[in-house]
């Protein structure tokens, strides 16, 4: 995972609360045994609206999409942040995301950033008013810049945010632990399944 | 001695599967400096299938890993599989007597057999006896047993909950760390008591309960809970019934449901085939007793639902929250008080080609589907079949009924339910996902309207420019008689 500290980039404001995954991209979409290329299919359905914000030039380029409450809701296809990520997104920013496209994100180099809906329509407004605008997300200092003197924090545990800043695989670091997990399957009743017994 | 504190059901759960957990205030030892690491959870069962697995069978042979425990691992055919055609197994990937017509999912089902041989993971294939859509096979192979872990790479794994397992969906990294590690690092998930009191009027479903549930937190109100279903009604329910319920904790942005065992719990389990047997089943049940959340325990959140106020439910919009009692109107957005409310039931009428205050009684449709990991079991079609007896679907109506799973559909035709389906007009298919979601050959053309048993009335979900009303199997079999939306006591 490429390691994320800060990221810099403008932003496409997207004015739509309850952006679920299949939205994001979907299902048809979901064939693919690859994680590459679903950058396509990102909102393909609104893509075809000629009207759409992705479908406007001046949004093109822009890396970090600020969007209404519930983002990410529904579906737990993590090819919802392949797209996002193939499209060219580092940035998700909203007031809620729906739990698995967050769990998600973080594993798949997408920065989720919660912040409040007043702070994220000033964004919206920043956007739609000045598209060239650029916004700073700063990871290590746990906070959004934007404008001339806009500043909004933001949170994050400190275990995520130290993972995205190493850029460091999960399964990896799990696998210290591998002793743990032997002992701890020492312990478990002999009456729980498996698949090959009966 | 002092007695140990009160725990929630989903703390007990939560606890007996810590590998390593989080100190508590201390913050963890991970360089650099202190850095909280999140609990490492051991997972009793890992459910696979074929749109979710392949990227992470690709990670694990890129890092050179393997399957820590592939005996904790199962693996069925059932997201992008066909509906016609699958009697049986056996059938041909390709070639003309090949049910599976598309290559794209030819491709992603071969990836499955290829990995789950390479791996030595116990598959569940198109056709066989055992194959179904993941979450109805759990429960039906006696896999799914209380307090264990269950993970899938989908969001409706939450289904599980209804027999007390902690279970939830992750997304393709997770699948990856879960078939290499068998554990997973979580933040432990606060708590959330449903109580739902009273009892469930006549003719009104876990269905209508669950969709009111939703209706009253929102899609947003469950985000970072596990909610645990209490209270009267729930008690009263089937496993079925209850499986529907759990099913759609999702839908109210909650990964996981619970509901405590009981003696309908145990009932369901025994003589399973993976249930325990024999000393092993008393030693189990006295454990699975312990499953309640203790007296005195305190939740992070609760809410409560007057059981005996439901009617049948149906949804309206674009999302699942957006529903009412079958006898309300469509709603007029300039009454939502939250301005995004608004706009957001302001797009769904257009998306839904619907006008505020048209009486839902007259929507008319054109697709019926009853089916999904929802309301495709038994059970369900029972009820479907009950409606449809003697009766028969109106004309310009599809109706598809597609059982959960092969068990389902064996289990029906020995009641000759399939008969009562086929005689009322329906078409009765094979087992799998099929129009839950647009990625099999059953979809809605753009336009066309759905009553459907399943759980997502998202924008395209069942087809590109489809439209969606979610339903219980009752109100979708009598509004196949009529044509519009209806209930059965309507007919």
């Amino acid at each position: 995972m490429e390691p994320f500290t800060q990221h810099t980039g403008r932003v496409v404001p997207l004015r739509r609360t309850n952006v679920d995954t299949d939205q994001i991209i979907p299902a048809v979409w979901l064939k693919q045994v690859s994680r590459a290329g679903f950058g396509k299919g990102l909102f393909a359905a609104w893509r075809e609206d000629p009207s759409f914000v992705l479908n406007q030039d001046v949004y093109r380029g822009a890396s970090i999409l600020v969007a209404g409450t519930d983002f990410g809701t529904g579906s737990s296809r993590e090819h919802a942040v392949w797209a996002l990520t193939d499209y060219g997104f580092r940035v998700v920013i909203s007031p809620r995301f729906g739990d698995i496209f967050r769990s998600n994100a973080t594993k798949a180099g997408l920065l989720p950033v919660v912040l409040p809906g007043a702070v994220v329509a000033e964004l919206q407004d920043l956007a739609e008013n000045d598209p060239a605008a650029t916004v700073t997300v700063d990871l290590d200092a746990r906070v959004v810049r934007y404008g001339a003197s806009g500043e909004a924090a933001f949170e994050i545990d400190d275990y995520t945010r130290w993972r995205l800043m190493a850029g460091l695989d999960d399964i990896g670091l799990t696998l210290r632990y591998a002793d743990d997990i032997t002992v701890f399957e020492q312990t478990r009743p002999a009456w729980l399944p498996t698949a090959q017994q009966a | 001695m002092t007695s140990p504190p009160p725990r929630t059901l989903a703390e007990k759960i939560w606890e007996a599967h810590l590998v390593r957990a989080t100190p508590r205030g201390a913050g963890g030892t991970v360089p650099p400096g202190s850095v909280s690491e999140p609990d490492l959870l051991y997972i009793d069962l890992h459910l696979v299938h074929e749109v979710t697995s392949p990227q992470a069978f690709d990670g694990l042979r890129a890092a050179s890993r393997g399957v820590r425990r592939p005996d904790l691992t199962v693996a069925t055919e059932d997201h992008n599989v066909p509906t016609l055609g699958v009697t049986g197994p056996g059938l041909p990937l390709s070639g003309p007597l090949s049910p599976v017509t598309d290559p794209v999912s030819r491709t992603q089902i071969e990836t499955l057999r290829k990995n789950c041989a390479e791996f030595g993971i116990r598959l569940y294939p198109m056709g066989d006896a055992g194959q179904g859509v993941v979450h109805v096979i759990g429960p039906q192979l006696g896999l799914t047993q209380p307090g264990m872990t269950i993970v899938c790479g989908d969001s409706h794994t939450s289904t599980h909950g209804a027999f007390a397992s902690l279970a939830f969906g992750i997304g393709t990294s997770e699948v990856e760390h879960v078939l290499a590690t068998q554990t997973l690092s979580q933040r432990r998930p606060r708590t959330m008591a449903v109580n739902v009191e009273g009892a469930l009027p006549e003719g009104v479903t876990a269905k209508d309960l669950i969709l009111a549930i939703i209706a009253q937190i929102g899609t947003g109100g469950g985000q970072g809970y596990v909610i645990e279903y209490r209270g009267e009604a729930i008690r009263a329910l089937s496993m079925e019934g209850r499986m529907t319920v759990c099913n759609m904790s999702i839908e109210a942005g909650a990964r996981a449901g619970l509901v405590a065992p009981d003696e309908v719990t145990f009932a369901y389990l025994k003589d399973k085939q993976h249930a325990p047997h024999g000393e092993a089943w008393e030693e189990a049940v006295s454990a699975w007793r312990s499953l309640v959340t203790d007296e005195g325990a305190a939740f992070d959140h609760e809410v409560r639902i007057d059981a005996t106020a439901l009617s049948p439910y149906v949804t309206w919009g674009t999302n699942p929250g957006q529903a009412l009692p079958l006898s309300g109107a469509v709603p007029d957005p300039a009454s939502f008080e939250d301005p995004g409310a608004a706009a957001a039931a302001t797009r769904a009428l257009s998306y839904m080609g619907l006008e505020p205050g048209t009486a839902l009684r007259d929507v008319t449709v054109n697709t019926v589907f009853v089916g999904s990991c929802t309301n495709g079991r038994i059970e369900d079609l029972r009820a479907a079949a009950a409606v449809l007896d003697g009766r028969h679907v109106a004309e310009g109506v599809r109706m598809l009924v597609v059982p959960g799973s092969m068990a389902v559909r064996a289990c029906a035709e020995a009641e000759g339910l399939d008969r009562v389906f086929t005689e009322a007009g329906a078409e009765w298919r094979g087992a799998g996902c099929s129009m839950c979601l647009g990625m099999n050959p059953d979809t809605l053309a753009p336009g066309e309207r759905s009553a459907s048993t399943s759980n997502r009335n998202f924008e395209g979900r069942q087809g590109k420019g489809g439209r969606t009303h979610l339903v219980s199997p009752e109100v979708a079999a009598a509004t196949a008689v009529t044509g519009r939306l209806t209930a059965p006591a309507d007919l």
